[in-house]
C-alpha cells in the first residue's frame, strides 16, 4: 500500500515536471526541471528493486549532464523565445502525425504476444534474488558481454577521433612556449638598465617594450604576437610587406623587407 | 571463454590504437603515408588471421566465426586496402593528408568486420555503429570543402534515422524472443504458432534500417550526395566494404532467426531489388557527374546482388557472395580511374571531362573501358558471372518475374556504361588529363587484370561461396 502511495507521488511529479521541461519559457527553468525529473525517475527505480541504476541515474544524469546543459544554457546566448515561434504554427500538424502515428502503433501491438516457447529460450543471466544487481549487471557488462563492451569503447574513441579531426585547426591564436629557451634566459636578456634623465617621458626613452627581443625569445616561432606571426599576418591581410608602429630605437624585426 | 575466435578484430583493434599513437608521434605532414603503410599491413595481417581463424561461436554467442563470416571479412579488408592504396597518391591536394584517416579506415573496416561475425543483434547494431560513425566522419574529412561537409552532415543525420529505427526493430524482436542471440530468435520464431504483428514491424525496421545502409530504393536519397560530395577515395571506401558488412547481416539475419518465415517478407525484398534495379538503371541515364552516376550504378548493383537474397536458398546466397566479389573488384577498378580523373591539378569529375582519353591516355582508357563493360553485364568479364549466378537462382526459386525485372533493367543500364567508352574513345576531345600516379595506376591494372580473367578463379570463388553459403543454412 506504501509503496503504491510512493510509486504514484514519484510518478505523477515525473510526468509533470517532463512537461514542464518542454513548455517551460525560461530554459534555465526547463533545467531544472529536468533535475527534478531524473530524481523521479531514479525514486522509480528504487521502488522496482534497481538501486545501482538508481545511484547511477542520479550521480551520471543529475551531477554531469544535467549541470552541463544548464551551464551550455546559461552561457550560451541562444534565442528560445525565436526558436519556439513555430509551435502554434506546427502545432496541430505535428499532433494529427503523432496521432495518427499512435493508433497505428496501438493497432499493431494490441495483440502482442510473446513467443510461446520463451521459457525455453536460454536467457544468459537467470534472476536469483540472493544477487544484487550491481553483481548481475556487473556480470552481464564484464563478463558475458566483455565483447560488446570493449566495441562500444571503439565507438566512443572513433567519436573522439572524429571530433578533434573535424574541429582541431593549427591557429596560431595561441602563444606558446618554447621551454628549454625559457629556462636558457638569462637577466640580460628580459632586464635593461636605463638611467632616465628627470622629466624626460617613458615614450623618450623607447618605450616599456624593451628589450625587444624579450618578447619573443621564449616563445615558439610562428605563434601568436611573434614577429613571424606579425610577418605572416601581415602578408596575409594586405599582401604586402608590413610595417610596424615602432618606438624610437632599441627595436627590430620590422619586416623591412 | 573461446576469446581466440576474435582474434583477427583484437588484432586489427590493437593495431590501430598503435597506429594512431604512431601518428601522433610523428611530425604533421610526414605522419599520412606510414601511418596508411602499416594501416595496409595491419590490413594484410588481418586477412591472414581471418583465413586461419577456427569456426565456433564466443563471447556468450554474440561473435560467430564460420566460413560465411570468414568470407565477407576477407572481402571487406581487401576492399578497406584497395581504396587506401587509391588515397595515397591524392591525399595532399584533396586535403585529407591528415595520418586519421587510414585509422578511421581501419576503425570502419573493424565494425565491418565485426558485423559479419555478429550472433546477437546487439553485436549487429555495435560494428554498425562503428563502421557507419567512421564513415561519417571521412565523408566531412576534406572539411573545408562545402560539399564534403553536406555529405558528411547529411549522410550523419539520415544515418542516425535508420539506426534508431534499426534499434526500435531490434527492440520488438526483443520483445518478443526475451533474446537478442540469433539462435534464441530462431527458436523462439520457429517454436511460435502465432507470430504477432508486432514482430514483423520490428523485422520490416530492421530491414528497413539495413537497406538504408545498402542504399537500396526507397532509401536510397542520400547515396547521390554522399558520393559526390565526400573525397573520392572515401567513396571507393564506402561503395565497398560497409556494403559487403550490411549484406553480411542481411543474409545472416535473415536465412537465421527470421529464416522460416520466410514466405512473410520474401515479397519486401523482392519489391525493394526490383525497384533498386530499376530506379539504378533509369536515374543513371541523365547524370553528367560520374561521382553521382556512380551512385545510382551501385543502387543497381545493391538491387541484382539482393535477387540472391529474395530467392532465399542457399544457391541465391552463393550467388549474393559471388555478385558482391564482382561488384567490390570492378567498383574499386572504376573508382581508381574516377580518382585519376584531375586536370593541372584540380580534380574533375563530370563524364564530359573523360573526352579523348582513348587517345591520350589509352591505359586508363582501356581499364576504364573494361570496368564499365563488366559492371553492364558484358559476358567473359566479371560482372556477367555475378549477375548469371542471381538470375540463375532466381529462376530456380520460380522468381521469374524478378529475373525478367533485372534482365530489362541491366540491357537499360549497359546503355550508360556503354556511352562512357563511346565519350572516351570517340568524342572531340577535351584537354587532356594529368598523368595517374603508380598507386592508381596499380589498382586500376590489378582489378582491370580481376575483371577480365575472373573466369579462371571463378571455380575456386564459387567454391568458396558455395561453402560460406551452406554455413549459412546449416
Amino acid at each position: 500500500m506504501m509503496t503504491q502511495i510512493v510509486f504514484y507521488v514519484f510518478a505523477a511529479v515525473l510526468l509533470l515536471s517532463a512537461t514542464m521541461v518542454v513548455s517551460a519559457r525560461n530554459p534555465v527553468h526547463s533545467v531544472l526541471f529536468l533535475i527534478l525529473a531524473f530524481f523521479n525517475a531514479a525514486g522509480l527505480f528504487l521502488i522496482a528493486g534497481a538501486e545501482f541504476l538508481a545511484m547511477t541515474l542520479v550521480i551520471v544524469y543529475v551531477g554531469a549532464v544535467a549541470v552541463l546543459f544548464l551551464f551550455v544554457v546559461m552561457m550560451l546566448d541562444v534565442n528560445f523565445t525565436q526558436m519556439r515561434e513555430g509551435v502554434q504554427r506546427y502545432a496541430p500538424i505535428g499532433g494529427v502525425v503523432g496521432g495518427v502515428l499512435l493508433v497505428e502503433l496501438l493497432m499493431a501491438f494490441m495483440h502482442w504476444r510473446s513467443a510461446s516457447n520463451i521459457g525455453q529460450i536460454a536467457h544468459l543471466v537467470p534472476s536469483s534474488p540472493e544477487r544484487t544487481n550491481t553483481a548481475a549487471l556487473g556480470d552481464v557488462i564484464y563478463t558475458h558481454y566483455i565483447f560488446l563492451f570493449q566495441a562500444c569503447a571503439l565507438v566512443l574513441l572513433v567519436a573522439m577521433i572524429g571530433a578533434i579531426v573535424l574541429t582541431l585547426r593549427e591557429r596560431p591564436t595561441g602563444r606558446r612556449q618554447n621551454i628549454d629557451r625559457q629556462h636558457d634566459r638569462t637577466v640580460a636578456d628580459s632586464l635593461e638598465m636605463l638611467q632616465v634623465p628627470l622629466g624626460a617621458g617613458v615614450d623618450a626613452q623607447g618605450g616599456f617594450l624593451r628589450p625587444r627581443e624579450s618578447y619573443d625569445i621564449a616563445a615558439v616561432p610562428g605563434t601568436y604576437g611573434t614577429e613571424a606571426w606579425r610577418v605572416a599576418e601581415a602578408k596575409d591581410a594586405t599582401g604586402t610587406a608590413l610595417v610596424i608602429a615602432t618606438p624610437a630605437h632599441g627595436t627590430k624585426g620590422e619586416g623591412d623587407e | 571463454m573461446n576469446w581466440t575466435l576474435a582474434l583477427p578484430e583484437i588484432v586489427l583493434a590493437l593495431s590501430g590504437l598503435v597506429i594512431l599513437l604512431a601518428g601522433v608521434m610523428q611530425k604533421r605532414g610526414q605522419a599520412f603515408f606510414s601511418c596508411t603503410m602499416m594501416t595496409l599491413f595491419a590490413l594484410v595481417v588481418t586477412a591472414a588471421l581471418v583465413v586461419l581463424s577456427p569456426d565456433g561461436t564466443g563471447y556468450s554467442h554474440v561473435f560467430i566465426n564460420d566460413g560465411f563470416a570468414r568470407f565477407m571479412k576477407v572481402l571487406a579488408l581487401a576492399g578497406a586496402a584497395l581504396s587506401l592504396v587509391l588515397g595515397i597518391g591524392y591525399a595532399r591536394e584533396m586535403e585529407i593528408d591528415k595520418f586519421e584517416f587510414p585509422v578511421l579506415v581501419l576503425f570502419s573496416t573493424l565494425g565491418a568486420m565485426i558485423m559479419a561475425s555478429s550472433g546477437n543483434l546487439m553485436t549487429l547494431f555495435v560494428g554498425l555503429e562503428l563502421s557507419s560513425l567512421s564513415i561519417y566522419i571521412l565523408c566531412a574529412f576534406a572539411r573545408d570543402q562545402v560539399t564534403a561537409a553536406e555529405a558528411g552532415l547529411k549522410y550523419f543525420v539520415l544515418g542516425s534515422l535508420a539506426s534508431g529505427i534499426l534499434l526500435y526493430g531490434i527492440s520488438l524482436a526483443y520483445g518478443f524472443a526475451g533474446t537478442l542471440d540469433y539462435a534464441g530468435l530462431q527458436q523462439a520464431v520457429r517454436g511460435s504458432a502465432v507470430l504477432p504483428a508486432g514482430l514483423m514491424v520490428g523485422i520490416v525496421f530492421v530491414l528497413v534500417g539495413l537497406c538504408f545502409k545498402l542504399s537500396m530504393v526507397p532509401f536510397h536519397m542520400w547515396t547521390p550526395d554522399v558520393y559526390q560530395g565526400a573525397p573520392t577515395s572515401v567513396t571507393a571506401y564506402m561503395a565497398g566494404a560497409p556494403k559487403i558488412a550490411a549484406f553480411a547481416v542481411l543474409l545472416r539475419v535473415m536465412a537465421g532467426p527470421f529464416g522460416s518465415m520466410a514466405h512473410q517478407w520474401q515479397l519486401l525484398i523482392e519489391v525493394v531489388s526490383a525497384a533498386s534495379m530499376v530506379f539504378g538503371a533509369l536515374a543513371a541515364i541523365p547524370q553528367g557527374n560520374i561521382k553521382r552516376l556512380m551512385a545510382y550504378s551501385s543502387i543497381g548493383h545493391m538491387g541484382y546482388a539482393m535477387i540472391g537474397l529474395a530467392a532465399g536458398t542457399a544457391e541465391g546466397t552463393r550467388g549474393t557472395l559471388v555478385y558482391l566479389v564482382t561488384y567490390l573488384f570492378m567498383n574499386v577498378g572504376a573508382f581508381a580511374g574516377i580518382v585519376a580523373m584531375r586536370r593541372k591539378g584540380r580534380a574533375v569529375s563530370r563524364i564530359s571531362d573523360l573526352a579523348g582519353l582513348g587517345r591520350s591516355d589509352p591505359g586508363m582508357a582501356l581499364a576504364m573501358a573494361v570496368f564499365m563493360f563488366s559492371m553492364a553485364g558484358a559476358p567473359p568479364l566479371a560482372g556477367f558471372f555475378g549477375k548469371l549466378m542471381v538470375f540463375y537462382a532466381a529462376i530456380n526459386a520460380q522468381l521469374y518475374g524478378l529475373a525478367a525485372i533485372g534482365i530489362i533493367s541491366s540491357v537499360i543500364g549497359a546503355y550508360y556504361y556503354i556511352r562512357i567508352v563511346k565519350i572516351m574513345f570517340f568524342d572531340a576531345a577535351a584537354p587532356a588529363l594529368d598523368r595517374a600516379p603508380v598507386s592508381v595506376s596499380f589498382v586500376s591494372v590489378g582489378m582491370g587484370l580481376v575483371t577480365v580473367f575472373f573466369i579462371v578463379a571463378l571455380g575456386p570463388v564459387a567454391t568458396a561461396a558455395q561453402a560460406a553459403a551452406a554455413a549459412l543454412f546449416r
